[in-house]
């Protein structure tokens, strides 16, 4: 299957204290773009699926061996750095982007942007993918900081369902991850139960 | 129990039948033939002091420093040969760039301290290279995991502490160091006691001159490890002086001429 070019995701959004989410949509449901690195870290990736699966299995493992000499969860911002080295160092030959989110006992939920070139950036909440562009304007207008979960989720889904109606080559099934202190939760939503607009 | 190292203290890579790396030992009597450095980490930082004996009238003031600036966040003391030393804080800062580096965050001070650790550790096992001759306290201070102290030794092992005194006259520090209450004392009082202990610790007799080193990191210097300034260093001594004469009114003693405290 062409795996080669980003399908339109909507990444991470930022509640505050207690939670983070991280949203996804692929044209196959047996392709699911958001990796776990860590037990409260994910990467959502985009670009060539081969390279970013190979800097993922790298960064995983760094990180694996990080987190134990450390002798403590890893800080989300050392995830982000450990994908940023690799990005960086090896640019001529890769083509992957990442959006790498998660919890941490420091500074709780965070989002880290690490460009394909191997820019690091944090931000409160972003978007990538070829179906980003559509929902540029709606997240903007509608991202407060500080949403409560289930706003957040609602809010991500809205976002996602819309640019899925308008890019043609995003659609099928949304993947939720929702990352707390407590746990992991893994949702998936089919095409058909997402929310409804006028897109049609 | 051999009582004679005989032929077993020529190389690091050799043991006695009694179970000891005699080349090692020796490292650590370079450190014990050094002045004093003591840290202390209290409730809000960690406070350096060291001894630094004065040779010659004809150095100029402050050279040869012996604490060191590891990282933004990161201070060492030594104690020791100060060139092994010297190249040790440029490994520790070797580490701790390469961490930040890679990891884009501050370098916890254990990790630091076990990285060094293990450096310096390398150099006990081969016949081609000797032991460094120093022992160092490293000391940080983090919003979030606190102020912390590590000391590291030739040997190559690293503990934690709340206080810790290495060179000519670590017993005695140790001794007044433990006096202190420091979980419950603040870097402002601290400073003035570091600076007493390191007055207490000089010998006089076979020791002439020394320059007091202070430095310190925590909450008052929001998590820099810098030289404590020149106001507060004066006061610091001051106090150590005051704390340190002999002379008693009650008790009839007089002034001797020969202290060298007040000068």
């Amino acid at each position: 299957m062409d795996s080669h070019h980003s399908y339109s995701q909507v990444k991470g959004v930022s509640t505050g204290v207690s939670s983070l989410f991280i949203v996804s949509y692929v044209s196959s449901k047996t392709i699911n773009k958001l990796i776990q690195v860590h037990d409260r870290i994910f990467c959502c990736i985009a670009g060539s699926l081969a390279d970013a699966q190979a800097v993922t299995k790298m960064a995983k493992f760094q990180l694996s061996f990080h987190s134990i000499q450390m002798e403590s969860p890893p800080l989300v911002k050392a995830a982000a750095s450990i994908m940023r080295e690799l990005c960086y160092n090896n640019k001529e030959e890769l083509q992957a982007g990442f959006i790498t989110a998660g919890w941490d006992r420091k500074k709780g939920p965070q989002i880290y942007v690490v460009s394909l070139g191997g820019m690091l950036l944090s931000q409160p909440y972003t978007i990538g993918g070829s179906g980003s562009t559509y929902i540029y304007g709606y997240v903007d207008a509608k991202f407060k900081p500080d949403m409560s979960l289930e706003e957040a989720t609602q809010f991500s889904t809205n976002a996602l369902a819309l640019a899925m109606g308008r890019d043609n080559v995003s659609g099928g099934v949304v993947h939720l991850v929702v990352i707390t202190e407590a746990e992991v939760k893994h949702v998936v939503v089919p095409g058909n139960k997402l929310p409804k607009f006028h897109d049609e | 129990i051999s009582l004679l190292p005989l032929q077993y203290d020529l190389s690091a890579s050799t043991f006695s039948p009694d179970g000891r790396v005699f080349q090692v030992e020796y490292a650590m009597k370079a450190v014990e033939n050094s002045s004093t450095a003591i840290g202390i980490r209290c409730k809000d930082g960690v406070v350096f002091g060291v001894e630094k004996l004065v040779l010659s009238k004809l150095y100029e003031e402050g050279s040869n420093k012996r604490i060191f600036n590891i990282d933004r966040h990161v201070g060492m003391a030594v104690a020791g040969l100060l060139a092994d030393a010297r190249s040790l804080s440029e490994v520790s800062r070797e580490e701790a760039s390469n961490f930040r580096s890679n990891y884009g965050h501050d370098i916890p001070l254990k990790h630091l301290a076990d990285r060094v650790a293990m450096y310096v550790h390398a150099y006990t096992l081969y016949s081609a290279v000797r032991p460094f001759g120093c022992s160092f306290i490293l000391g940080s201070y983090d919003e979030d995991d606190g102020p912390q102290l590590y000391m590291v030794d030739p040997s190559g092992i690293s503990h934690g502490y709340w206080g810790c005194a290495i060179g000519k006259a670590k017993q005695a520090a140790k001794t007044e160091i433990e006096k202190l209450q420091m979980k419950e004392m603040t870097c402002r009082e601290l400073v003035k006691e570091v600076a007493k202990i390191i007055y207490i610790v000089h010998d006089e007799v076979k020791d002439k001159a020394f320059e007091l080193e202070l430095s310190w990191v925590g909450e008052v210097t929001k998590g820099r490890h810098e030289l404590v300034p020149k106001d507060i260093k004066e006061e610091a001594e001051k106090y150590a002086k005051v704390s340190n004469c002999p002379s008693d009114e009650n008790l009839d003693k007089v002034c001797p001429s020969s202290c060298y405290i007040c000068p």
